[in-house]
This record gives structure tokens, sequence and C-alpha cells, in this order.
């Protein structure tokens, strides 16, 4: 069976900026996969290539198997993009943008899935309306639904959530958690690290075009041991503490330890100072930390 | 399989609905003042055709030239406005073969083209009405004609990267040709240096078809008319179908 998204070899060249650098990479079908990077990392680049909004220099690309240049048209009724810019067409309502992307998929009676997908999106109240008139949030709602409207097996976000409120990413999210549960593949790539270790099966992380990490979330995470403390104490920390010391501000000590051996000599101590604990917060590492310390690395 | 040509298709045509007051009846005013005020200036001045008045000849040229000029409006702002506005992305994304997205541009292209040339024409009727000897080739004219601009426009706004180049693009090649092909006048009026040299301009052709088809009389014959216009209409159909397969300034 073909992977919902086969990425091999690829390079893409703007002028002297080598934006992919021999990327390989594969989605299985119903993975929720997220493309993580710095700003520049190639992420978008790779969605463009992947949606035939760009031609790779060298490489193959597919959807399901559909060959994204010589298969376009097949590979294209694959995929539903979610594109990171906030574009809409101002001459038409929401209604009549589904309707006609639904069409530019030769899907001329589609009402009732696009009724489906506005009720889910929060944006029945608002079907008649003007896409002019519609609020920031509304438009990327819009974005969503016209990825949606042909019911792609393979769902790409780029940047998704990108400066709407809490309501709709939550909204949002339970929707493409839903479809990414009937089966369909999900690719996300988003800023919001904590969103992607929260939905995501699998990460690749990109820096200047090429791959720098590819693995299980369970993976990346095992790779930072450690944890860190966030303490608040009725005195001065205590000196056998202090290596550990990270940050520190406005009362709150913030220490860094390598594993939970750490832990027991930074309480042992604590209690032997007879320093009485106002507060005390355990975080384990998270994709952030990974993130950081993988960008870093490479 | 179904495809996305008619969606596209409809989309140009319903933007143009949208947006009828700036896309048709603007342009029918727009000739009808170059009507009133050339046939009131030269009615009883000049005589182009033998007992054919200077209204009643002016006539098909205003409303072919509004066919044309509208043609390629069409096609040229609404693909320069969806690539400033950055919506074409959705075309782009979707399932549409090149031939389906040039076919969809044109056709809407023609749509606006003729209802515009219709409007003109029922319009200009107040001041004078036209004789029609032969409907067949001032419909022929008109849909390649139009066609023909469709079809330059998608050029315009494909190369064009801003609104300015798009109207350089208008101003000093589409508005030029237009008005130096016969509009106001024949070319049998011109020295023979001016005739010889708008012999080279296809707008000539198309313009002397369109208003040959009304009265049966024109500068060159309407068969050598339909020759210019139809090699000119394949050529730029085959130069706007390898620049859309490139993916010249669409895709990156």
């Amino acid at each position: 069976m073909a992977d919902a998204v086969e990425v091999s070899g690829v390079c893409k060249r703007f002028g002297s900026l080598q934006a992919l650098d021999n990327v390989s990479l594969s989605i299985q079908e119903g993975e929720f996969f997220g493309l993580l990077g710095p700003n520049g990392a190639g992420k978008t680049t790779l969605i463009n290539l992947l949606s035939g909004l760009a031609r790779p220099d060298a490489g193959r690309l597919s959807i399901l198997g559909r060959d994204v240049v010589t298969q376009y048209r097949a590979s294209r009724r694959l995929l539903g993009v979610v594109p990171q810019e906030l574009v809409f067409d101002p001459f038409f309502t929401v209604r009549e943008t589904l309707r006609l992307q639904s069409g530019y998929f030769g899907l001329n009676h589609n009402d009732a899935w696009i009724e489906e997908v506005m009720h889910n999106l929060d944006l029945t109240d608002k079907a008649d309306t003007n896409m002019r008139k519609l609020s920031g949030g509304m438009k990327r709602r819009v974005l969503v639904a016209q990825a949606l409207v042909h019911k792609p097996p393979v769902i790409v976000l780029d940047e998704p959530t990108a400066g709407v409120d809490v309501e709709l990413r939550q909204g949002l999210w339970r929707f493409i958690q839903r479809l990414n549960h009937e089966g369909h593949t999900v690719l996300l790539t988003t800023h919001y690290l904590e969103e992607a270790q929260a939905l995501c099966n699998r990460v690749a992380m990109l820096k200047r075009g090429s791959i720098v990490a590819l693995d299980t979330m369970q993976n990346l995470l095992r790779r930072v041991a450690g944890c860190r403390v966030r303490l608040r104490l009725a005195g001065p920390l205590p000196a056998a503490v202090e290596p550990y010391l990270s940050e520190q501000a406005d009362g709150e000590h913030v220490l860094a330890l390598p594993g939970f051996r750490a832990l027991e000599e930074v309480l042992a101590a604590l209690r032997t100072s007879g320093l009485a604990i106002q507060e005390l917060v355990v975080e384990q590492a998270d994709l952030e930390d990974v993130f950081l310390q993988v960008v870093a690395a490479s | 399989m179904k495809t996305g040509f008619y969606s596209l298709f409809y989309k140009e045509v319903l933007r143009v609905k949208k947006v009828a007051f700036q896309t048709l009846l603007a342009p029918v005013l727009t000739s009808l003042l170059y009507l009133l005020i050339f046939s009131h200036v030269l009615e009883r001045h000049v005589e182009v055709y033998p007992g054919v008045g200077y209204t009643a000849f002016l006539i098909p040229g205003l409303v072919m030239m509004a066919v044309l000029q509208n043609a390629f409006a069409n096609s040229s702002s609404s693909l320069i406005q969806s690539k400033i506005t950055g919506n074409i992305v959705f075309v782009l994304l979707a399932p549409i073969a090149y031939g389906e997205f040039f076919a969809a541009y044109v056709l809407a292209s023609v749509v606006r083209g003729l209802v515009v040339g219709a409007g003109v024409l029922v319009a200009a009727m107040w001041f004078a009405v036209p004789p029609v000897d032969h409907l067949q080739w001032i419909v022929l004219f008109a849909v390649l004609g139009s066609a023909l601009l469709g079809a330059l426009g998608m050029i315009a706004g494909i190369w064009s990267e801003k609104f300015d180049q798009l109207a350089g693009f208008q101003n000093f090649i589409i508005v030029p040709l237009t008005f130096l092909s016969g509009v106001f006048y024949s070319i049998h009026s011109l020295p023979p240096f001016w005739q010889g040299l708008s012999r080279f301009n296809p707008f000539f052709y198309m313009i002397d078809g369109f208003r040959y088809g009304f009265f049966g009389v024109s500068d060159v014959s309407p068969w050598l008319g339909l020759a210019v216009v139809g090699a000119s209409l394949a050529a730029i159909t085959l130069l706007t179908l390898g620049l859309l397969r490139s993916g010249y300034k669409l895709r990156i």
C-alpha cells in the first residue's frame, strides 16, 4: 500500500538559497504528522511542492502513490491544503466560496457536506456573508473549510491556528482529530509546539532545508532527559541547590535537573535547610525542549 | 470524470455579475459618449462608405472596440487581482488542467465582451440603426476577436506583477492597436504608408470583418480577415497554454 505522503530526495533552490536539500520522508495513512522548524527552514516550501504550487528541482513527491508532477490532477484530488496566508476572494459569500471550491474539484452537488463542514467550523451563521466582512478568525475558518470541501484523504495544515482565538483552535482541533480518527492523514506545521505535542504521532524537524530529526513524538521526548523545577521558598536558595539554578525572577527559582536522582538531592537539601516551600512545580521536558536542543545541535 | 472547468467559468461570470455596474454598464456608457461626440461633430462632414451615414458607420466599430477591450479587461483584471490578493492559490491547488484553466478564462471573457457589445449596439440604435448584411460574420468576428483578446488578457495578467504593469500593457499596446484599427475611419482614408502599416495590425482585421457583417463592404476581404484573426488566435492560444503549462509567474 502506498504511503499517504512520500518525499524522496527533494531539492529546491531559490536563487542562492537552498530552500530544501535532499529531503526524504514518508507519512503513512492515518498518521497525524508534524512538520516543525524555525522560520525559513523550508516547511512551507515542502508543502508548496506537495500541493503543486512549486516544482522540485530534483526528487519525487507523491500523494497516495500519485506523483505530484506527472499525475498532478490525481494527486491534487487527494490533497486538501490550508494555506498559511489569510487569502480570500472578496467577491463572494462564504457559501459561494465553498461551492466554487467544491466545483473546482468536480463536485457540483456537494451541499450536504458543505453544510456539515460549515456547521463543524461554526460558519453556518455567516454562510451568506461576504468574505470581506468576516473577521480574521472567521476567514481562517473558511480557509480550513475550503481545504476540506472535497473530503481529501490527506489534509495539510500550514500554520492553521496562527492568530486565531482559543475557541476556534479548540473547535478546529476537535474537527481535525475527528477526521484523523476517521482515517484522514494530517500533516501539520505550527509554531505552537504544545499543539504539535498534543496532536502529532510523529514529527520531522527541518532546519535550513534539511531534516534534522524524524521520529515518533515519544522517542523525541525521550531524547531530552531530566526535568525543570519551579520553586518559591520562604528564604534564599540553599547553596547545595545553586548549581542547578537556570533562571531566577520575582522570587521564583527555576532549576534544570539532569534526572530524577537530582530531584531527590534537591528535595533533601531543601529539607535540611529547613526552609518552607511556598510553591513547587515539577515540569517534564516537552517538545519545545527537544526542538531547541535539536535545532541548536544541528 | 467531472472537471473544474465549469466552476471556474461560472466563478468568472459571477464575478462580472457582482460588479456589473463597473464591468457592464460603465463600458456601454463610455462607448455611447464616443458615439455622441464623434457623430455630432462628423456626421455631416464624413461619408466613409457610399450611402452610409458616419454614425451608422461608427456604430459597428465602437461595438467591436467595446467587445475587444472588455474581453481583455476581464481575464487580465481577474488574474492580476487574484495574484495580488493571493486567492489564485485556490485555483492552483485544484485539479484543473491547463486547457480547462485557459478555456474558462477565455470563455468568460467572450461572454463579457459579447454582453457589453450587445449593450452598446442596443443603446446606439437610439442614434442610428445600421443594417445587418451578414449576421454570421458579425457573430464570428465578435467571438473570435473576444477570444483573442481574452487570451491576450491572460498573458497580460500572468506577466504583470502589479497593476501598473497591467495598465502599461493596456495603455501602450491594446488601446493604441484598437484606436489605430479603423474604429473611427476606413484605412482607405489614410496615406499609403499608414494604410500599409495598418495591415500589420490584427485589430484592423477584427474591426473590418465585423463591420463587413453589417454593411457588406470592407477594406479587405473578410476571408483574409478571418485567416489573420484565426492565425493570431491560434498563436496566442499556444503561447498562453505554454505559459500555463510552465507555471510562468504562477507556480514557483
